[in-house]
């Protein structure tokens, strides 16, 4: 698998969620991603950059631009050194919330894109990877 | 930072979201809207998002609490224009907006907001 591109930014404010999702949606148009997928992929990044900002404590996301022989995909990584989650299946279903939100912010999510993969530990911080293919 | 207008057409309030909307720029868009609809006795609101190409669980929230506060204060409020991309992505969100009425533009959101009123069985007069 190669990797095109590779960005970094961080996410410390409102305002960066709007930035990385116009950084993801440049990076999902570049790639030939529908208008549909474009914009479950985007809205993805929109959901988990606020569980990052919000639970997380703020962190940092990482974007690339991925080619797998004729297959062209956008993998999105966001990392934070926050309290972490104790049960990942829990936090996984619909309907749960911990901060008051609509409950369907991972659960949600994971049905936006191709791959979907959380690594979080309490105490250590939480890693979200989300892949989306053309 | 920016604001949303909201325009008085007749007895009802059109808001149409143009910007990537900010979380703060949304806050205030609730608030304002709700003060307008106390203040200029409007019974109905049409929001219109056919230039939003995002709609996160945090916006539809706001959709959700802008309807909702809106019918406790005797007003509609119908969702215009939604892109088809957002609608699909909406649905698998788990996200599909129950209860809040929709049309495809600002003309059918009207229309519907009239007969609405007309068939209206709260047991007051039409305004």
């Amino acid at each position: 698998m190669a990797v095109l591109r590779d960005d970094r930014m961080a996410l410390r404010s409102v305002d960066d969620i709007i930035k990385a999702r116009q950084l993801v949606r440049d990076g999902a148009i570049g790639q030939g991603l529908s208008l549909v997928d474009q914009t479950k992929l985007v809205t993805a990044v929109s959901e988990i950059a606020r569980n990052t900002l919000v639970h997380g404590g703020g962190g940092d996301m990482r974007m690339e631009i991925l080619n797998d022989g004729a297959q062209r995909g956008v993998r999105v990584t966001f990392s934070d050194q926050g309290p972490g989650i104790a049960d990942i299946p829990l936090a996984m279903k619909d309907g749960y919330s911990t901060a008051g939100g609509l409950g369907l912010g991972l659960g949600g999510t994971k049905r936006l894109v191709n791959e979907f993969t959380i690594e979080s530990e309490p105490g250590k911080g939480t890693k979200v990877t989300i892949l989306r293919w053309r | 930072m920016e604001r949303i207008p909201i325009l008085k057409m007749g007895p009802y309030l059109l808001v149409t979201i143009q910007v990537d909307m900010h979380d703060r720029v949304a806050m205030t868009l609730q608030d304002e809207l709700t003060e307008q609809i106390v203040r200029q006795h409007a019974s109905g609101v049409l929001l219109d998002i056919s230039s939003v190409n995002v709609v996160d669980s945090f916006i539809g929230r706001m959709i959700g609490n802008i309807a909702g506060i809106s019918r406790v204060l005797d007003a509609e409020t119908v969702v215009v224009g939604m892109r088809p991309a957002v609608a699909i992505t909406l649905v698998e969100l788990g996200m599909a907006l129950p209860g809040i009425r929709t049309a495809l533009n600002v003309d059918a959101g009207m229309a519907l907001l009239k007969s609405a009123r007309k068939i209206s069985s709260n047991g007051r007069l039409a305004r």
